[in-house]
């Protein structure tokens, strides 16, 4: 029989030591929730202020740079792909595989950033980011665009330093051998965690890159 | 009935008390990952709190009836603020899921522990890092926040309070709520004992579960405008300021997104209080099970969008004027089911009025009168009128406390005798509840006469046509106190000089009452076979 | 450490492979939709639509939600529903103020 999480007739006898693979799973995708909705308060006060100022967002738009923008989507999309070999590495214990595309991951995380930084550099020294002079004297839809684009990416960033710190405690996991092909549901939360990340990004880029 | 049985005493295995784990002392409890310690420590924390909390409410009430003689004016902004903050964040919303549903919840449905015991202790930890963090922003350099409970942008941008520690403390809060209703979503799906179907689910696990989704769904709403306001304050993100495009009304919404929504948390698994104790002191089959599981899941699906009819006067547009109304209207018909379905347990039952009922009964009434209220205050036109005023103060203290306060205290001496495996005087617990419930509605009816006849909320000095009925109001808030000084008093006094407790004082029929007072150390020698539901229900 | 055996049966690498050829074609295909000055008057619903494509692709390919069961599905879409309705209620002063 085909163990599912949602086998609710089976039900499982509770006992010590915490819940099940599928309740592990479970706890994992309700924490993805509340991050959804975390970064739906943000999709919100964007959506809204799109709603009052195309014109300034189509403008601001055509402001960021495109060609680091795509580069940073390629890198996590990457990364995401390296993460999802890393648990099927661990699957068919190949241990050494795993660590492997874990510490791609972890790499492509951290390039991710520095571009990051780099872009923020950018704007920084040219005088734009929030409460600065230069963007006070803009309009007010340039002021809301760009305070959107530092805070939406920068808590971003945050969420891709959380998920390379996380995989790194997994490395090591990995490496002790607590992580293996009969215990892997940490890996494979920490994996959907970044999968989730990476979608957050996948909406981030057009609506900061792309939409004209 | 306070007497233990011989025998009963005799099957009893050592209780969760004496199983220390790795520490001694302090850390035997801070480090425990046992859901009934857990339960305690914020039992512990929770009621202290509140007794802080009531301190400053009568504070408040003091000056209210002599204006400048206890506080000045910015000290009484300061105090109604910490007032709120402490009964909302530090014991109202964590209140009941936290103390009672980490204590009972995995007995209920027959597990050992719940699903991520070691996330439940992070979450106390959390719990008691954001009470630190919340305390510090009164105490260290600086004035304590003025902005009221609500944060509202953009004063909470620009007041030189501290109100960026505060709305941290209240962040980290949020986190623990979060975490501790993932943990019951999930312990509520997967431990189950054998047999527990979903429909013989105990209703006091039926809400838990409803308040976790809440819990889940709208909390990081209010940690993402939090951290908006920080942002605000350090770096000068305007996102509700108008002088650099924002707009103060989103703040409003995405606050009450959250906030609202927070008023289900906290009085969904105070109905579920309440269904247990009907029942159980009524001797008679609850009335109406699945009415009781599909108005509890009604309320916490339509309860979420009900959020804009806090901002009826803040100059929202007709048209969300208009479906925030609607859907309020809406949201009054689960609950409304739920007391028909209390009362109605009562009829043909062999009625026992033991405190617990009497706190229960009194949560009905109070409830009803803050529920009737709602709607009065729900519809357009009379909010317009009375937003401003006091009315707006006594419904939702009739809400908060006499539904939710009640609820914990009917709780509280329901589970007494489990909790510690002690009983405790039933005659002053009588006397502590007849005090509260008449100051209660001494100290809240006159505000809903007074607000009614028109006093401005917020006021530090109200206008004087409306002095006599403070100092009623005043009076009551006395009366109210002194009923909780005489609850608190007899409960801790029966902690240590309380006779024991048998397994089962009330007759109860859930899971709880089948294991020993105070229950061992992993609840169950053997996991429980559930053959039928704990109502007579199938 | 005994553990359950995960009902996620094992996925070979090419499919992973496959998907991430996808998501890389989409990424291209969505910057063409913008930059061309054609179809730049979809270039909201566009963008929007190939970006809520390459995240089914990521849910279904790399956080395998097909094999999940009802509970994890029907609870997703109640996150989404709730972020929706959130955001549409919100709009229903934003408009019509």
């Amino acid at each position: 029989m085909a163990i599912n999480s949602d086998s609710e007739s089976v039900v499982r006898p509770a006992e010590k030591g915490g819940v099940d693979y599928a309740g592990k799973k479970i706890g994992m995708w309700l924490f993805l929730f509340t991050e959804l909705l975390f970064f739906g308060g943000m999709f919100l006060l964007y959506s809204v202020y799109r709603a009052q100022y195309p014109a300034e967002f189509h403008a601001g738009a055509q402001e960021e740079n495109l060609l680091l923008g795509s580069i940073n989507t390629t890198v996590l999309l990457t990364s995401s792909f390296t993460i999802a070999l890393a648990i099927a590495a661990i699957r068919r214990g190949d241990r050494a595989l795993s660590m492997y595309m874990q510490s791609l991951t972890i790499l492509f995380g951290i390039c991710f950033l520095i571009i990051k930084y780099f872009e923020w550099a950018a704007k920084i020294s040219m005088g734009i980011y929030p409460d600065s002079q230069l963007l006070l004297n803009m309009g007010k839809g340039d002021i809301l665009f760009f305070s959107l684009y530092f805070v939406m990416t920068g808590i971003h960033g945050i969420h891709v330093l959380i998920g390379a710190v996380a995989i790194s405690i997994m490395l090591v996991y990995t490496w002790r051998g607590s992580i293996n092909r009969n215990s892997f549901v940490r890996l494979e939360n920490t994996g959907l965690y970044w999968h989730f990340v990476d979608i957050v990004w996948i909406y981030l880029f057009p609506l900061f890159y792309l939409v004209t | 009935m306070t007497e233990a049985r011989a025998d009963d005493m005799a099957q009893q295995e050592p209780s969760f008390y004496h199983e220390h784990g790795r520490y001694r002392g302090v850390f035997a409890w801070l480090m425990s990952t046992d859901h009934k310690r857990i339960g305690l420590m914020y039992l512990g924390a929770l009621l202290s709190f509140f007794s802080v909390g009531v301190l400053l409410g009568v504070l408040i009430r003091l000056s209210l009836i002599a204006p400048g003689m206890v506080l000045n004016a910015q000290q009484y902004n300061e105090v109604f603020t910490v007032h709120g903050i402490i009964q909302i964040f530090l014991f109202i919303i964590p209140g009941i899921p936290v103390a009672f549903g980490n204590f009972f919840l995995p007995i209920m449905i027959g597990a050992r522990d719940v699903a991520f015991p070691r996330l439940n202790r992070l979450t106390l930890w959390l719990y008691l890092a954001g009470a630190a963090i919340v305390l510090l922003s009164l105490f260290i350099k600086g004035e304590p926040p003025d902005t009221g409970w609500t944060f509202y942008a953009p004063y909470s941008i620009q007041t030189k309070a501290n109100v960026s520690l505060a709305v941290l403390g209240v962040f980290v809060l949020g986190f623990s709520s979060i975490f501790t209703g993932l943990n019951f979503v999930t312990t509520i799906h997967r431990m189950r004992a054998p047999g527990m179907g979903w429909f013989r689910l105990p209703l006091f696990v039926w809400t838990l579960y409803a308040t976790g989704w809440v819990q889940i769904l709208a909390t990081p709403v209010l940690a993402i405008t939090l951290v908006f306001i920080i942002l605000g304050r350090i770096f000068g993100v305007g996102f509700f300021d108008p002088s650099k495009g924002g707009d103060p009304i989103l703040y409003e919404h995405l606050f009450w997104a959250y906030s609202h929504p927070a008023v289900y948390i906290m009085v969904l698994p105070a109905m579920g209080i309440i269904s247990e104790v009907m029942p159980t002191f009524a001797r008679h089959r609850i009335f109406g099970y699945k009415a009781i599981v599909y108005s509890a899941l009604g309320i916490a699906t339509v309860g979420y969008f009900v959020w804009g009819h806090h901002m009826f006067t803040s100059g929202m547009s007709d048209t969300a004027r208009i479906v925030f109304s609607f859907i309020t209207f809406l949201v009054a018909v689960p609950s409304g089911v739920k007391v028909f379905n209390w009362v109605a347990t009562l009829y043909k039952g062999s009625i026992q009025v033991d405190s617990p009922l009497l706190f229960a009964l009194s949560f009905i009434f109070l409830f009803s009168i803050g529920g009737l209220t709602g709607l009065i205050i729900g519809s357009l036109a009379p909010n317009l009128h009375v937003h401003g005023t006091y009315f707006i103060v006594a419904h939702f203290h009739y809400v908060m406390f006499g539904g939710v306060g009640f609820a914990i205290f009917a709780g509280l001496h329901y589970w007494f005798p489990k909790m510690f495996g002690r009983m405790f005087s039933e005659k002053v617990a009588k006397t502590g509840w007849a005090f509260l419930f008449v100051g209660f509605n001494v100290l809240y009816f006159s505000m809903f006469i007074l607000g009614y006849q028109g006093m401005p909320r917020r006021y530090f000095e109200p206008p004087p046509q409306y002095h006599g009925w403070s100092v009623v109001s005043t009076i009551g808030s006395w009366l109210l106190a002194v009923g909780i000084i005489i609850i608190f008093s007899n409960l801790i006094r029966s902690l240590f000089k309380g006779p024991k407790a048998s397994s089962n004082p009330w007759g109860g029929r859930t899971l709880e009452w089948s294991i020993s007072s105070p229950p061992p150390a992993e609840n169950f020698t053997e996991i429980p076979v559930i053959k039928e539901g704990f109502y007579g229900n199938k | 450490m005994n553990e359950e055996r995960s009902y996620i049966p094992e996925t070979a690498y090419a499919s992973y492979a496959l998907a991430w050829a996808l998501l890389l074609a989409l990424l291209i295909l969505t910057i063409a939709v913008a930059k061309l000055s054609l179809l730049a008057a979809y270039s909201v619903i566009g963008s929007l639509f190939i970006a809520t494509i390459k995240a089914g692709l990521v849910l279904m390919y790399f956080m395998h939600l097909g094999h999940e069961g009802r509970v994890v599905k029907g609870m997703l879409l109640l996150a989404v529903a709730a972020l929706f309705f959130i955001i549409a209620l919100t709009f229903s002063d934003v408009w019509y103020r």
